[in-house]
């Protein structure tokens, strides 16, 4: 007999919003976060827009004493922010600086190129100039891989597991999986999962150099990101982190906390760079097969499927996607179920992405609607059979009961979760 | 520069590293920089490091091991003044 795990409390930091009623609100009227960004037109990139929250350094200084915020990336310090949020939004307190750690929760929260603006702005310059005395006590806290959930643990006060997963594009799906795993097996009460990535052009380097990122609408920064769009042209690269609190639900009913969904479907798995799959690319068989084993582990048919938020992140692996969750549902154009793509507004995450876009698809299911998808009025001729499907403009769907969200990433790796609404 | 002077700015600039800044209202020559005004004793290392930039001079790492009071640092960093002077 496996516990039931239902979500209590969720944080965002987002590049078009941040707080969960600013990112609900810009969810609905589809308002897009990508700004062009100076520094990546002088530093002669192809890409030169991305999704990075807004006046952060403004509002994490409501959560951080100065001393305190100078030593945090801002991978970190999203992270932080969205945790706390998400911690104090399912009506939970911080344990007491003096007092005892909360041994029931701990966290399970990656990031994707972890770090990296921490070792290219300081690390490498400092050592390679000789002063490697200079860089002080905090850097390792920023670069070591479970920075992002050393710090949350710390602020809050975790007691049971602390650690940082990382799978690319799908380590923030891929938290609140692990996460979900360990208190169906009783390990924990509550974990705060997610995932975080900071906004660095030494991060997004490595992508602009693949020709992976949008570099065609430079000038149009709203318009660049374009998930299933016939003029997609890459992903926008983004920065920013998503926080769900995943409770038992035993423990959830007892303190009487809202609950948002419950997570009745899980699967985790990798292609394995063969049948068509590699590095960079999803090997089909894979995906379906992960789909489909989030189905079957919620015990339900693909029929029950209401509306899946994608992957989609506007590179030609789009149109593959779509057929691929038609495959795994075994439902085609006509009665396949309403989809839609968070990173048309906030770009490509990347290590935060699936936690930002459940966070999305939760407010989605809990207050009955499908957000537009944007920048996608000029459909893929692939998709286009799904069309009718493609949520443009927001649809109010109360009667939404079961979402499906899935992320998968370089490594062939595949990740998906099935939502349900919570009903007593 | 007077012991006074050169205590007086270090107070200050610890500050942001103590967790109880009422502390550092009474505190003496004699003040545990670790066990009594509760700075985190990874921080020591910055604490050094912005001491060697408020006055202009290198603490080598020799030492920055013996630091343990308030004193200590003014010592180490009276003597540094001292010796660059002359």
């Amino acid at each position: 007999m496996k516990n039931r795990v239902v979500i209590t409390g969720m944080g965002v930091v987002s590049p078009n919003a941040v707080g969960l009623d600013n990112f609900e609100k810009a969810l609905r009227c589809g308002k897009s976060g990508i700004r062009f960004i100076s520094e990546l037109e002088d530093l002669k990139f192809s890409c030169r827009i991305g999704g990075v929250p807004k006046n952060f350094d403004g509002i994490a200084k409501d959560y951080f004493g100065a001393e305190e915020q100078s030593g945090l990336s801002d991978n970190i310090a999203y992270a932080s922010v969205a945790a706390i949020d998400a911690w104090q939004d399912a009506g939970l307190v911080q344990a007491a600086d003096n007092g005892h750690p909360d041994w029931d929760s701990g966290t399970i929260f990656g990031c994707g190129i972890c770090g990296m603006e921490t070792i290219a702005a300081k690390v490498v310059p400092t050592v390679n100039a000789g002063k490697v005395r200079r860089l002080g006590s905090r850097i390792v806290e920023q670069v070591m891989g479970s920075g992002v959930s050393a710090h949350i643990a710390g602020i809050i006060g975790l007691g049971n597991q602390v650690t940082s997963n990382s799978s690319a594009c799908s380590t923030g799906t891929e938290a609140i999986i692990d996460a979900a795993l360990r208190i169906r097996a009783g390990l924990a009460k509550r974990m705060i999962a997610g995932g975080s990535e900071g906004a660095s052009p030494y991060t997004w380097g490595g992508f602009d150099s693949m020709r992976v990122l949008s570099r065609k609408f430079n000038d149009q920064p709203d318009k660049g990101s374009r998930p299933m769009s016939a003029s997609a042209c890459g992903f926008v690269p983004g920065a920013g982190a998503g926080a769900l609190v995943l409770e038992d639900i035993e423990t959830a009913l007892a303190r009487n906390s809202r609950i948002y969904a419950e997570i009745i479907g899980v699967m985790v798995n990798c292609g394995g760079q063969r049948d068509g799959g590699s590095m960079t690319a999803p090997n089909p068989g894979g995906v379906v097969r992960c789909i489909r084993g989030a189905i079957n582990d919620a015990g339900i048919t693909g029929d029950e499927i209401d509306a899946i938020n994608g992957h989609l992140t506007a590179t030609f692996a789009d149109p593959g996607e779509v057929k691929n969750w038609s495959a795994a549902l075994e439902r085609g154009p006509e009665s396949f179920p309403y989809i839609n793509s968070t990173k048309s507004m906030t770009g490509h995450c990347l290590g935060a992405a699936g936690a930002i876009e459940t966070v999305a698809a939760v407010l989605e299911l809990f207050r009955g609607f499908v957000h537009p998808s944007i920048n996608c009025e000029d459909i893929h001729p692939e998709i286009k059979p799904f069309a009718d499907r493609v949520v443009r403009t927001c649809l109010d769907y109360p009667e939404m009961k079961t979402m499906a969200k899935a992320s998968f990433g370089f490594g062939d790796v595949n990740s998906c979760l099935i939502l349900r609404k919570y009903e007593q | 520069m007077k012991t006074q002077e050169i205590f007086d700015q270090f107070v200050q600039l610890i500050k942001k590293y103590v967790k109880d800044v009422q502390k550092l209202e009474t505190a003496t020559m004699e003040t545990k920089i670790i066990d009594d005004l509760k700075v985190n004793s990874a921080r020591l290392v910055d604490i050094i490091i912005n001491s060697e930039d408020a006055f202009d001079i290198e603490i080598d790492d020799d030492d920055a091991d013996q630091i343990r009071t308030i004193g200590d640092v003014v010592n180490v960093i009276e003597h540094k003044l001292r010796v660059t002077a002359s």
